[in-house]
């Protein structure tokens, strides 16, 4: 496998690199406030809003972000596609660092963290907690993640005889790694049914709720694929790979129309469709994700649009800005716990998730730098000494 | 499911309720014990089949006849039709028609005619002080009734704290010797239903699981089944999360205690009392009816060496985790918007910073494919 992938041997430490890092010391420094003060110093967290942006930013959105590595993996071992496997290294790469933040955020966000290992202890567990599928299935599925992209360090440090024996097993593990986000990103929605009336008529789909939750964390899945390979063919001066990207354009059109018919089709035998043109929040913020959803339906319906690297990469933003604004509407926006409560990210919350979101980029910088993940550049373009 | 259909109609005339209240009860019961429904249709078949229902011999000690009061109260549908119904009552010293010698022959004749197959319920501390004169009933000791109904039980269920451990007359200096059935009959496996009165629903679980499935539910150290025991009442109280954020009612009627806070400064011992009544209640009446519900704090009625032996007020030992030194105020978040101009304007950076970095690529994107073409 070693011929397909190589690392990029460039410069680590560069202008974005050192800016990121000044915006990763500053969230150090309120996470270290957070753990010497508690929550209550640092964040907007109230009664009604137990859970703000470290929660449905960096496990909500975030996971569903990270379901790259999850999205390839049905299409390539699923459904034996293997020419999208060039991708499929630096989408485990993600996808192991959105989760690790995922994982992270949970333990940053619980109010008594240093209990969090109850969670693993069979005889402390609660089977009735919804919480509990998803603390397990997600803290498993970052060590799945790890092993799935452990034969790129192996390979790094030579280790052949290790990563033969890797490979002889690799396939169970692979297995669970697309058994397990299947369930727990359908039991992130299962959430939202638990929170009742809480959440606004437009986004409480009751049983279809965890249906709606994996479809779109599968959709931004192959968005961010798409996304994250156009951005480092540009950022690292490569050959673009819309030749394979725009495979999974038409695999999203798919997936969007299919989220699209069972949640209009949810609100219509519902009566809720009024509630959309209420002329409130709720109506424009759902106003907003339907246009978002649609943008990439309509732009990758067409050839030419799938073709095309900049519609394509306009296309997976919108997706991505949908999937994570359908999160954000339901978890946040036009959630109403009563009592008057309200809750918006204060400046240190917001902080910590960018100075996270900054690690994570770093992270994923020298990592490509260092190690084999992208695919082998066959035309080295001409102006590689030069680049990010 | 298909095969168990099953005719229901004697039975709804027996016990006077509709197939509907008894399946539900069923359902109910099974539930608790955490059983399927299954579980629930076998349960009511073996109510519902008469040949099934066990004889019970039901000895009183000392005590108050709490927990068969409480039982007669039960405020489920006709409970107390189908507790009479469910099991054979043979002998019951309190709600016995008869009364005298004519009662002690009946209740040895049915003993010996269903030896090995009756239920053996005991009621009331045995004491063993002054070879157990202190209790006596038709002129025979508890300690010797006891002896003699347990022989040949087929299973013995210590209904209620006396029956369990020794209750109220057991507490220092006990000048009767009191003790639980568990204690007197040592080489017996004897089920206990703690509890100062105990919650008739855990002992008509038991009494259910017995009757459908010819044993015993799992039960623990003490004897008590883990179904209905198995947590400390601390761990499923509605009022623990102030427990863990450090709101506690100092005093009756103050600020704390009219809110609903953590009784455990009024001496609650819900930290070390196992029973099952923050998810039960009690009586059925619903609304939130148990001490803790109704502002009281929990006396450990059911717990051996904690109900009548500590004080009221004192405070309980916390068996799991204990709470912190020092609490984070807790301010009051209700009415106040927490956007700020700053805030607001992060958010929408960061996610400019992003759309924008995709809007130099996509464009950078474009370029190159048209230089390719």
């Amino acid at each position: 496998m070693s011929e397909h992938y190589e690392p990029l041997q460039r410069r680590v430490v560069t202008v974005p690199f050192v800016l990121l890092g000044l915006v990763a010391l500053v969230g150090l420094y309120y996470l270290g406030v957070r753990f010497v003060n508690g929550m209550g110093a640092v964040t907007n967290l109230n009664g009604g809003f137990p859970w703000g942006i470290w929660v449905v930013y960096d496990i909500v959105v975030g996971t569903a972000l990270a379901c790259g590595g999850y999205a390839l993996a049905v299409t390539v071992y699923i459904f034996n596609k293997g020419k999208y496997h060039p991708l499929m290294r630096a989408a485990l790469l993600a996808s192991l660092l959105g989760y690790g933040l995922g994982g992270l955020g949970a333990i940053i966000d619980m109010g008594r963290w240093w209990q969090f290992y109850n969670l693993f202890l069979p005889w402390q567990m609660n089977f009735n907690s919804v919480m509990l599928e998803v603390g397990l299935c997600v803290s498993a599925y970052i060590i799945v993640l790890m092993i799935e992209f452990s034969p790129t360090v192996m390979e790094k440090f030579k280790a052949e005889a290790l990563q033969a024996r890797l490979n002889k097993v690799l396939f169970l593990v692979i297995a669970l790694g697309v058994l397990l986000p299947t369930m727990h990103q359908s039991s992130l929605g299962t959430m939202l049914i638990a929170m009742g009336w809480k959440v606004h008529p437009l986004w409480q789909t009751l049983h279809l709720q965890p249906l709606l939750a994996v479809l779109t964390a599968f959709t931004m899945g192959f968005a961010i694929v798409v996304w994250e390979a156009s951005l480092s063919s540009i950022g690292f001066r490569r050959t673009p790979e819309t030749h394979l990207l725009s495979g999974l354009g038409k695999i999203i059109v798919g997936l969007i129309s299919v989220y699209l018919l069972i949640r209009f089709g949810e609100i219509i035998y519902r009566g809720k469709l009024s509630l959309a043109f209420a002329g409130d929040l709720g109506s424009l913020m759902f106003v907003i994700e339907t246009a978002l959803f649609v943008y990439p339906l309509v732009v990758l319906l067409s050839p030419k649009g799938r073709e095309n690297g900049r519609s394509l990469l306009w296309a997976a933003v919108s997706m991505l800005l949908a999937g994570s604004l359908y999160r954000f509407n339901a978890f946040l926006i036009t959630m109403d716990p009563g009592q008057g409560y309200s809750y918006f990210p204060s400046f240190p919350e917001i902080m910590v998730t960018l100075g996270l979101v900054a690690i994570e980029i770093m992270v994923f910088l020298f990592v490509v730098k260092t190690f084999p993940v992208l695919p082998r550049d066959h035309q080295p373009a001409a102006d590689a000494k030069s680049a990010a | 499911m298909a095969d168990t259909e099953f005719d229901f109609s004697a039975l709804e005339k027996r016990l006077n309720v509709s197939r509907r209240t008894f399946l539900k009860f069923c359902t109910g019961v099974a539930a608790s014990l955490g059983l399927g429904t299954e579980a629930a249709y076998a349960m009511a078949e073996a109510v519902a089949d008469k040949k099934k229902r066990p004889p019970v011999i039901w000895l009183h000690g000392q005590e108050c006849t709490g927990p068969t009061e409480a039982l007669l109260r039960s405020e489920q549908p006709s409970l107390e039709h189908l507790i009479l119904d469910l099991i054979s009552l043979d002998y019951h010293q309190t709600l016995d028609a008869g009364a005298g010698h004519h009662v002690e022959e009946l209740k040895r004749h049915a003993m010996q005619e269903n030896k090995g197959k009756y239920l053996l319920v005991v009621e009331g501390a045995i004491p063993l002080a002054q070879d157990g004169i202190f209790c006596k009933i038709g002129g025979q000791t508890m300690v010797d009734a006891t002896r003699e109904a347990a022989e040949n039980a087929a299973a013995i269920v210590a209904y209620g704290s006396c029956a369990s451990w020794g209750g109220v007359q057991a507490a220092s200096p006990n000048p009767t010797g009191a003790v639980g059935a568990p204690q007197f009959l040592k080489d017996k496996t004897v089920v206990t239903i703690p509890g100062c009165p105990p919650n008739p629903a855990n002992f008509i679980g038991t009494v259910l699981f017995f009757v459908t499935y010819g044993k015993l539910p799992p039960i623990d150290g003490k004897g008590r089944p883990k179904w209905a025991y198995g947590r400390l009442i601390h761990e499923n109280c509605y009022r623990r999360p102030h427990f863990d954020a450090g709101r506690f009612a100092t005093e009756f009627g103050d600020e704390g205690h009219q809110k609903g806070w953590c009784l455990y400064k009024l001496g609650c011992k819900g930290p070390e009392t196992y029973n099952n009544c923050p998810s039960l209640e009690f009586n059925n009446v619903g609304g939130g009816v148990w001490p803790i519900g109704v502002g009281h704090p929990c006396f450990g009625c059911s717990e051996e060496g904690t109900g009548f032996n500590k004080a009221l007020f004192s405070l309980s030992d916390v068996k799991t985790h204990t709470p912190p030194n020092a609490f984070p105020t807790i301010d009051s978040r209700e009415d106040a918007s927490s956007a700020t101009v700053t805030t607001a304007a992060l958010a929408g950076a960061a996610v400019g910073a992003a759309l924008g970095a995709s809007a130099v690529a996509g464009s950078k994107l474009g370029k190159k494919e048209s230089e390719q073409e």
